[in-house]
């Protein structure tokens, strides 16, 4: 299909392979923020075929995996609720909470529905006046927009029946926090074209001058991922710190104005508690106090949970490019995509299950 | 998650109020919401993320994109420079 295609050309993306090896002659350490990257760049093997010199770590840009566990908990404990019909995104339904997951309530008798779009949730509402319908929106900048609509749609509709439970994550202070750190290796930055594609990439130009790093807006495919690393190395080779757009055919300097503006309309930011990494300070969005309405926390009264994660766990340093996921020891033994014991594991986007279903198992076939 | 992939528009139609569209992924065809796309028009290709078209698809920066790697082919003619390509090839080759 037109503009997959090209961008999957073999011929093409090897050209980009031979150019990257002969700019290269620094070790660089490159983080791709977001986990459909993590997972493209494993699929497609680009991380064995770069020259020994380019280590990629994968960064926290997966929602799944960073929603907290008290948080698919309360899920699981509104989806429960006799007169309620909980929606959600397909990849949220095996995430496991800290007993059971939605198919298992769904298999108890939960009214537990995918949607393709939040838009659906809210023809539900539309459609069951009689039933409470929660739509439990999970993602980053890229799908902030898309729950921002079905909330402002229930609203115009004046629904009374529709809820949002959100984890809504925001990159650019996750990207601030592992820089500042002082165990930070990340020395150069591919920024998700998704993400971009709704907010641009102007605040993307304070980090990279305030942390001296390469920032590049990459697209998907492999042409995309590979033209990205070149850009970048590019960059790192010649001492250069700038924000740079792989991806112009997608995403524009200023991003999608509408999607922007009913964001903000419907969202503030706030703090947020990022699963494996702990709170980032202004790094989540929730409801205005206009929709408090919509609030399905709030609305279902649900308290704060307190849940332990499992000890052997180390997805937090894996989220921070600190470990490789095969250095945890409960990697591919007592941790697997069917029995996933942390934040990297529970998503196909996660860089633990990405590992693991492409039999990157130790640190010879990782290269 | 972020996933969201290209697709055509073939059709404009409003639905509660929201300008929608028919959107077609080489032969599946699915509606999508073009409220942030308004200027969309059929024929062009958008971005879409779960029901959402969020971009259209720039043609003249696709282009550019391509034909800077061509001129750069042609200055790397003769130099045998595919070999990392058919190995990524034959991966995708797999896959499919
Ligand atoms: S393999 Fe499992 S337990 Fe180990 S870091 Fe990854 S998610 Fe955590």
């Amino acid at each position: 299909m037109k503009y997959i295609d090209e961008f999957r050309d073999p011929v093409l993306a090897g050209k980009i392979f031979s150019e990257i090896k002969s700019v290269t002659t620094g070790n660089w350490v490159i983080m791709e923020v977001c986990g459909g990257q993590t997972h493209a760049l494993i699929k497609n093997g680009i991380d064995q075929l770069l020259p020994d010199k380019i280590e990629l770590v994968h960064g926290p840009g997966c929602p799944v995996c960073v929603t907290p566990l008290e948080l698919i908990d309360k899920a699981l404990q509104i989806a429960s609720i006799p007169d309620v019909i909980f929606t959600s995104f397909g990849d949220m339904l095996r995430v496991p909470g800290s007993k059971k997951d939605l198919f298992i309530i769904k298999s108890e008798g939960g009214d537990v529905r995918i949607v393709y779009s939040p838009l659906d949730a809210v023809r539900l509402a539309r459609e069951n006046l009689d039933k409470k319908v929660v739509f439990f929106g999970v993602g980053l900048e890229t799908t902030a927009p898309l729950t921002a609509m079905a909330v402002h749609q229930a609203r115009i509709e004046g629904l009374k029946n529709f809820y949002l439970l959100a984890s809504h994550v925001l990159v650019p202070p996750a990207i601030m926090a592992l820089l500042g750190s002082p165990n930070n290796r990340v020395q150069a930055y591919l920024a998700a074209g998704h993400v971009c594609t709704v907010m641009g990439w102007e605040q993307y130009i304070p980090i990279s001058e305030k942390y001296k790093v390469p920032i590049v807006v990459t697209g998907f495919e492999p042409v995309d991922l590979l033209e990205g690393i070149l850009m970048v190395v590019r960059q790192l080779e010649s001492g250069r710190h700038e924000v740079e757009n792989q991806y112009a055919r997608v995403v524009k300097r200023e991003g999608n104005r509408p999607a922007q503006e009913l964001i903000n309309k419907v969202f503030m930011i706030s703090d947020r508690k990022w699963r494996g990494i702990g709170t980032i300070p202004r790094s989540g969005l929730v409801l205005r106090p206009e929709y408090a309405a919509y609030d399905a926390e709030s609305a279902f009264g649900i308290n704060d949970l307190s849940i332990e994660e499992p000890t052997e766990c180390i997805s937090g340093l894996v989220l921070q490019g600190l470990k490789k996921p095969y250095e945890c020891k409960a990697f591919g033994l007592k941790c697997t995509p069917q029995t996933p014991l942390g934040a990297t594991m529970v998503s196909a986007e996660g860089a633990c299950a990405a590992y693991y279903a492409y039999g990157r198992y130790n640190d010879g076939a990782a290269k | 998650m972020c996933l969201a992939i290209p697709g055509k528009v073939i059709e404009i139609f409003g639905e509660s109020g929201l300008k929608m569209g028919k959107i077609d992924y080489s032969g599946t065809v699915n509606t999508a919401c073009l409220e942030y796309v308004p200027e969309a028009k059929v024929g062009e290709y958008v971005i879409v993320h779960a029901g959402f078209a969020i971009s259209i698809i720039d043609e003249e920066e696709a282009k550019k994109t391509l034909e800077l790697w061509d001129e750069m082919a042609e200055k790397a003619a003769g130099k045998g420079l595919d070999i990392f390509g058919m190995s990524l090839g034959e991966n995708r080759d797999k896959e499919k």
